[in-house]
């Protein structure tokens, strides 16, 4: 998004104190064709998956998104027709399921649908927009072919005479985020690593927030310092617990490897690899009437399973 | 002599490489046993760093990937990703440890696509955070498979910089991690020359010939003056390796 209109948007939306909460239905209808969405989370951990979820339930189209590494969701999202292009870093099934079929599927036949960054690079292209700058200098991807593609400016400092990059700022027109509690202003807390969220809470136009659980604003007064993105930043917070299943949230559950084992596996030995998502999209995304029917289909025990892995007290 | 694959061999020889007290990147599978074989072994005070946020976490279960909760219990610290990889640039990572699909013999890795970008045969998964890592740790190791189709005269992608062309272009670009201090794979280990910046042979594995390094590699491989044969793994070494991961996930003979 241009700098200036960026700003903009920050300046004329409503961030005042106020409840915010709504259902995952309404929170993801603000986000629209084409936009640019930036998803929380790393790989398997606290990656929104309710909102990416009902994003392709909505049968939204042609979005931009960047996420700091994409896993099996960036299959379902391709697929879809959700995304018509990843920015990441690293887009792969997992280290025991192999190079993601589908991405190569796409890639390979237009290699503009998956936008390739290194991981300090993408991650610096958020710093910027959440400073509210066009750029940042860096010395990483110095002379490396990502440096070529991306098209990347030098800079000489004029201070020191040292050699640079100039990384480009990203404004998303979206953030989805999923925390492990929050209340109902959009006052966030995140265990564990927080990844890029705070970044991206920041650079982003507007943020759909989910979380395991709504807490009392008196809750997050009582801890202040575990506060890592402010009402502010958020525009929707939708209570979902397993909002990450079947990847994980950090001191709730671990992922339902097994899970990701049935797909990674199935998806392996399809012969007909898009016929095999498309399937899978129909069974888990299209026909379950809402979220905790999506999670019926996992079972009970996977849950459970997951959640006594995954949990540390007192999260 | 005991009996090991090369899977086992190569990681004993990069657990070696390690030193106490360091500060270390290891990416998922090899690396990161070879680095938690370490602390093991023989440097107790190996301080891990992963991506997602995790600093000197204490890895119980051999994690799938280095970005979960299971890879950073325990963690001391669970920073944001971007300052991770700002640790690199900074200088506070003594090693990065990196594998690859395709190394070049000024140590340049691709790990983006073979073929060309635009009209790639196999596209890849892409850096992640690996060429941050070679852009910036103080030095890096890399661990491979040896054989021909990955060592090659020059890489189809510099996905992470190695010495680039060779000679100071590395130094001349503006990058201040030091680059490739050591290839190591079933092999044997290379490392890089003062001037050329070219990959020599440095060390060949026990029962391995120079002959056989130099045909597996798919560009002409100088040998150092004083080659030298590495210790075969010990005992102890194979059995508290083999303790770290008994699905053998990673340890498969054969290839890796």
């Amino acid at each position: 998004m241009d700098y200036r209109k960026a700003r903009q948007e920050i300046v004329e939306k409503n961030k005042g104190i106020r409840d915010k909460r709504t259902t995952l239905e309404e929170a993801v209808s603000m986000i629209n064709d084409k936009d640019h969405v930036a998803v929380g989370g790393l790989q398997y951990t606290r990656t929104p998956m309710g909102v990416l979820w009902e994003i392709i339930r909505q049968k939204k189209q042609d979005i931009t998104f960047y996420k700091p590494l994409m896993s099996f969701e960036g299959d379902w999202l391709f697929v879809s027709g959700a995304m018509g292009k990843a920015v990441t870093s690293w887009f792969s099934g997992g280290v025991t399921w192999g190079v993601s079929k589908i991405m190569r599927t796409f890639a390979e036949r237009d290699p503009s649908t998956f936008e390739e960054w290194s991981l300090l690079g993408l991650s610096l292209r958020f710093k910027a927009g959440a400073m509210g700058i066009p750029c940042i200098p860096t010395k990483t991807m110095l002379g490396s072919d990502l440096e070529k593609i991306r098209g990347l400016k030098r800079f000489t400092c004029p201070y020191s005479g040292e050699e640079m990059l100039l990384i480009p700022a990203v404004n998303p027109d979206v953030a989805i985020i999923h925390s492990q509690i929050a209340d109902k202003y959009g006052n966030a807390q995140i265990f564990g690593p927080p990844c890029l969220d705070i970044e991206t809470a920041k650079a982003a136009s507007k943020v759909i927030l989910t979380t395991e659980q709504i807490v009392d604003n008196e809750h997050i007064r009582d801890a202040p310092n575990s506060t890592n993105i402010p009402f502010f930043c958020v525009d929707a917070v939708v209570e979902l617990p397993f909002g990450c299943y079947p990847h994980e949230c950090y001191g709730r559950y671990e992922p339902a490897y097994e899970k990701l084992g049935e797909y990674g596996q199935g998806l392996l030995k399809a012969e007909d690899k898009i016929g095999f998502v498309q399937e899978y999209l129909d069974k888990y995304f299209y026909q379950p009437a809402d979220f905790p029917e999506y999670l019926d289909l996992f079972g009970v025990r996977s849950l459970v399973e997951a959640t006594r892995r995954g949990r540390i007290w007192p999260l | 002599m005991s009996d090991y694959n090369p899977a086992e061999l190569t990681v004993i020889m990069g657990s070696r490489a390690l030193q106490d007290g360091q500060i270390i990147f290891a990416g998922a599978g090899l690396p990161l046993l070879s680095a938690i074989h370490a602390q093991k072994m023989h440097a107790p005070s190996l301080a891990i760093l992963f991506e997602v946020g995790g600093v000197a976490p204490r890895i119980t279960s051999l994690p799938r990937s280095t970005n979960e909760a299971r890879s950073v219990r325990r963690s001391v610290a669970t920073p944001a990703t971007i300052d991770m990889m700002l640790y690199l640039q900074r200088g506070f990572v003594d090693v990065g440890f990196l594998g690859g699909a395709q190394i070049d013999r000024h140590g340049n890795i691709n790990s983006s696509c073979i073929g060309t970008l635009e009209k790639p045969k196999v596209r890849l998964p892409g850096s992640g955070g690996a060429n941050d890592i070679a852009s910036s740790a103080n030095r890096v190791f890399i661990i491979s498979y040896h054989e021909k189709r990955r060592f090659v005269e020059k890489v189809d992608f510099v996905t992470s910089p190695g010495f680039l062309e060779g000679g100071q272009a590395r130094e001349k670009t503006g990058l201040m991690g030091g680059g490739v201090e050591k290839v190591i794979t079933n092999l044997g280990i290379m490392e890089f020359d003062k001037n050329s910046r070219s990959m020599t042979l440095t060390a060949v594995h026990p029962g391995i010939t120079e002959e056989e390094v130099r045909e597996k590699t798919g560009f002409e491989l100088p040998v150092a003056e004083d080659l030298k044969t590495t210790t075969p793994p010990s005992e102890e070494e194979l059995r508290s390796l083999r303790a770290l991961d008994p699905e053998k996930r990673y340890l498969k003979a054969g290839d890796f």
